[in-house]
């Protein structure tokens, strides 16, 4: 079989790659220009400047739709999911977390504050597993990057404390410590809490399908329990 | 304020009593309208049908008929919705007359300005909002407005009123199975209104609502244009 | 292009007709759509803002689609960039060559897939069949539709026509580790695919995903779940391979606050869907160490250079449209032989595909242009607007119907002069005693049949509107 048009091969490909497309070259046109060519014969040349359009793109819709009792809607919401939801005082964090964490072996990322985990007991903690251990353990400890109020979220971007994609992913329970600073009202200004470049996981309730009649079912692949401690 | 009635081709072919009320009703809220016999069609069957080539002599034909009116009121939300939303982008010279152009509804209750027509109908009702009243044209509550005020009138709720009966005009004929599977739905919902009459802005989907109405087996329920209840009266029913 | 695998499907209208005469199917349909429209209706109007934010995700694909090859460009760059390799597929017959070449280049024969709209487009999973390789659909509305050698039919929940019994009895049939006494309840059959995929995933060594949003600006892909089979997919494998429309680019990171907002509440109903995962090219230590991204053309470019039919590639595959749809309720996913069923389907796959073959030609047809689609729609698009451009092309360029050609001509002969008109009025008049008893027509003659076989059409009146006001001076007389 021969080498298809359209492979690129990779950060080094070639230098012609990318920006404007270059003259027509030597041989079959490649499927990148070919795309390419096809869609600005399809819009014509005449545009004014993208940024410019961009930029009178209107957005008269809400930053926010809550203006306050911000922590309690997260909990209210993340709780319509069924999610376990515990609402504590800073102080009483270890004791709230040594009360979810009470049997089983628990997967601990690197960096997560130590004084959260100080009232568990160190036998039930295994310290960044590696993935194919992952299986074996009851559940993980992590905690966040950002929250969401009005949606009930929690976004994780995988940084200290928080561990590796797969290590909140495969064990069946998931404790998430969520600060009260860290939950933003709504969707817009959590976003630009978050860098693009992180890789980012959204997390509204445990893992879930409507593939049944449409119906909300909890517990498939993700954890399906997920507690979630919100100090206040 | 010279006012003219479009009455539509369908009605004007197989429902002239819809047109007739329309007639007696406004005569009866002080206002002679005038029937311009170069009247003929909106085109909406076959522009939404894609036989775009005969629709434009049918706009030119319904600009110029309607021209020289104030207002032109129309018993047909769904030939309404098609002129004043495409008579204007399929011909500009259209625009001023497409924008003089009511629904009956819309013409009592925003132009005239009244709900009370002074109308007597001592039946069980239920209303079908028919789609291109309900969305195209946005008539809103206005028929419930106007027929709240009907005397005699027992309005009863038609449940899912917003879905589609499955008229859709060439739809029927050329989707019959599941127009007529809509269609039943549609009509198994009014007859459990108990009510013995289905009314709507729009002769097409009563008379397919109407034809499965009277195929099925069931209590008879009638059908009958919104115009034909406001134009009856204790001395005048209809 | 192509679709490969719907080929030679029967023309809507029959398929439909089939598909109605199942009343279990009709059930399940009523049953499922019915539960899902009043909860998005709730869903929606919990935001005062929705118009709002309906009226920015309709601009903001309106403006990418008009610098289509500049945000496509751009991602390509930021994706390269943060170690992703970028490959252009013209057809689907292309995307599905590179998908395999770079499946054995890892020398795998298996990969897991997580559920996506452009690869049952492009019939991925048989074109990888044919190359030995094979592809576990691990979303379980796709495997109820793979164990059950069946047909995707709703852009969401492929398997929306099957009910929980039907499910449990694909499951013990075809699923090798199910339970011999598995129950119908819904989170046993859930239970039931997490054990069976749980040692899939965790030994896969590529994954192929579809893509929701892809971020021009920064290079980040991502896609929205419920199950956690979309993140077990995009993070255990070492290679992942995405296939993504060239529609699916957005401008800025900023962007997704307007389509977050929008597509869980239209799409399941809910203010956020389980799990969303955002990734941009390759993380050292976390996930798939090499990433490939597909650009798929597939006929887009061809929907884009219509101007009044590109709306459709505003789609961000919700599925409200079909979920309001009164049209699809009755007549089912299957009846529009393509995997993007409902009223985007019936503007999506003539335009892609183009209007030659029957079921395409019939697609513009398959709505009663309610509308209910263009209101669910979160961005906007005027379905029935596309719909009637559709069917101006099908008469102009499609199969012809020299009957219904001549029908409608002949009534547009008629209805072009009054004296015409008021002719036909008189005869259809005349012919009322004949056809007519008590004022109902039980069966009418020709293509007018297809009216009376399920409904009674009314007799033509003794005297049209016209008529009467001429011979009583407007009812003065």
């Amino acid at each position: 079989m021969s080498e298809p048009q359209g492979r690129r091969t990779g950060p080094d490909r070639d230098a012609t790659g990318t920006g404007a497309p270059h003259g027509a070259p030597q041989g079959p046109r490649t499927a990148r220009d070919e795309i390419l060519g096809r869609i600005e014969r399809a819009l014509g040349r005449r545009r004014p400047p993208v940024d410019r359009a961009y930029a009178a793109i209107e957005r008269p819709y809400r930053r926010r739709h809550h203006e306050s009792g911000i922590v309690d809607l997260f909990a209210e919401r993340l709780a319509h999911y069924r999610a376990v939801v515990h609402r504590v005082e800073p102080a009483d964090l270890p004791g709230a977390v040594a009360r979810v964490l009470t049997r089983g072996r628990y997967a601990v990322p690197a960096g997560l504050p130590a004084h959260w985990l100080a009232e568990v007991d160190p036998a039930l903690l295994v310290h960044e597993p590696p993935t194919t251990e992952l299986d074996a353990l009851d559940g993980v400890v992590t905690g966040c990057a950002a929250a969401i109020a009005e949606t009930g979220t929690i976004v994780l971007d995988h940084g200290p404390g928080q561990g590796r994609r797969a290590l909140s992913l495969v064990p069946d329970h998931h404790l998430i410590v969520v600060t009260a600073d860290q939950i933003a009202p709504d969707v817009p200004e959590a976003l630009e809490r978050l860098s693009p470049a992180r890789p980012l996981t959204f997390v509204s309730g445990p893992s879930a399908t409507s593939d049944i009649e449409l119906n909300r079912v909890e517990g498939v692949h993700g954890p399906r329990t997920l507690d979630v401690i919100v100090t206040r | 304020m010279r006012i003219a009635l479009f009455v539509t081709c369908l009605n004007d072919t197989m429902f002239p009593g819809t047109g007739q009320a329309v007639v007696r009703l406004l005569r009866r809220l002080g206002h002679e309208v005038e029937f311009p016999s170069a009247q003929t069609c909106c085109g909406q069957m076959h522009f939404n049908t894609g036989y775009r080539k005969q629709v434009l002599p049918l706009v030119r034909n319904f600009a110029e008929t309607f021209a020289p009116y104030e207002a032109v009121v129309t018993p047909s939300a769904s030939c309404a919705a098609m002129i004043r939303d495409w008579h204007p982008r399929l011909d500009d010279a259209a625009r001023d007359t497409a924008a003089k152009v009511h629904e009956l509804t819309e013409f009592l209750v925003d132009v005239l300005g009244v709900t009370d027509v002074g109308a007597y109908y001592p039946h069980r009702v239920t209303y079908h909002p028919t789609c291109h009243s309900l969305r195209m044209l946005g008539l809103g509550d206005r028929p419930l407005r106007l027929l709240r005020e009907v005397r005699g009138l027992e309005l009863v709720e038609l449940p899912d009123a917003a879905e589609c009966c499955g008229f859709g005009g060439t739809f029927a004929l050329k989707n019959p199975a599941v127009s007529a599977a809509m269609g039943a739905d549609k009509a198994a919902r009014v007859r459990r209104t108990g009510a013995d009459a289905l009314c709507a802005a729009d002769n097409s989907c009563l008379m397919h609502i109407g034809g499965v109405l009277t195929r099925t087996a069931g209590p008879a329920v009638r059908t009958v244009h919104l115009a034909e209840i406001l134009a009856s009266t204790e001395e005048d029913p209809s | 292009m192509t679709m490969p695998t719907y080929l030679g499907m029967p023309a809507f209208p029959r398929a439909a007709r089939a598909a109605v005469a199942d009343e279990r199917l009709r059930d399940n349909l009523a049953r499922a759509t019915g539960t899902i429209r009043d909860r998005r209706r709730a869903a929606v109007a919990e935001l005062d803002d929705w118009a709002a934010l309906r009226e920015a995700g309709r601009r903001i694909k309106d403006h990418t689609l008009r610098y289509l090859d500049h945000y496509l460009r751009l991602l390509e760059e930021k994706v390269t960039a943060a170690g992703g390799t970028v490959h252009w597929a013209r057809d689907a017959a292309e995307a599905n060559r590179i998908v395999a070449d770079l499946i054995r280049a890892t020398g795998r024969t298996e990969v897991v897939k997580v559920k996506s709209m452009a690869t049952q487009e492009i019939g991925l999973n048989e074109a990888l069949e044919k190359e030995g390789i094979t592809a576990y659909e691990t979303d379980l509305a796709e495997l109820i539709v793979q164990l059950g050698d069946d047909r995707p039919s709703h852009i969401l929940v492929p398997a929306i026509h099957r009910n929980r019994s039907e499910i449990r009895d694909i499951f013990r049939r075809r699923m090798p580790d199910a339970p011999p006494d598995l129950s119908d309840e819904p989170a046993e059959l859930a239970e039931a695919a997490r054990r069976h995929l749980r040692a899939k995933f965790l030994s896969a060594q590529v994954a192929v995903s579809g893509v929701n949003f892809a971020v021009a600006e920064t290079g980040t892909l991502v896609v929205l779940e419920s199950e956690g089979n979309g993140r077990m997919c995009l993070t255990l494998p070492k290679t992942l391979i995405s296939v993504m429309g060239i529609e699916k680019v957005v401008p800025t990171w900023r962007d997704l606050e307007v389509f977050l907002q929008l597509l869980p509440r239209s799409s399941t109903a809910e203010r956020m869907n389980p799990y969303t995962s955002a990734w941009t090219g390759v993380t050292p230590g976390d996930g798939p160490q090499e990433f490939h991204l597909v650009l798929l053309d597939n006929g887009r470019t061809s929907v884009l250079a219509d101007e009044v039919g590109r709306q459709a590639l505003r789609c961000i595959r919700c599925s409200a449209c079909l979920n309001v749809c009164p049209v699809y309720a009755r007549a089912g996913g299957h009846a529009y032989g393509s995997p993007y069923p409902g009223p985007i389907g019936a503007i999506l796959s003539p335009q892609i595909r183009g209007i030659g073959s029957p079921v395409d030609a019939s697609l513009p047809y398959a709505s009663s242009l309610c509308g209910a689609c263009l209101e669910a729609c979160p961005v906007a698009i005027d379905i029935p607007e596309v719909l009637v451009h559709l069917r101006a092309k099908v008469v102009e360029e499609g199969p012809r119907h020299p009957l219904a050609g001549t029908a409608m001509a002949a009534a547009g002969w008629t209805l072009r002069s009054p004296r015409r008109l008021a002719l036909a009025q008189r005869l259809a008049s005349a012919s009322r005693r004949l056809i007519g008893r008590r004022g109902r027509i039980r069966r009418l003659p020709g293509p007018l049949r297809a009216w009376t076989d399920s409904r009674d059409a009314p007799a033509p009146p003794p005297e049209s509107f016209r008529a009467w006001w001429k011979r009583t001076d407007g009812g003065r007389a």
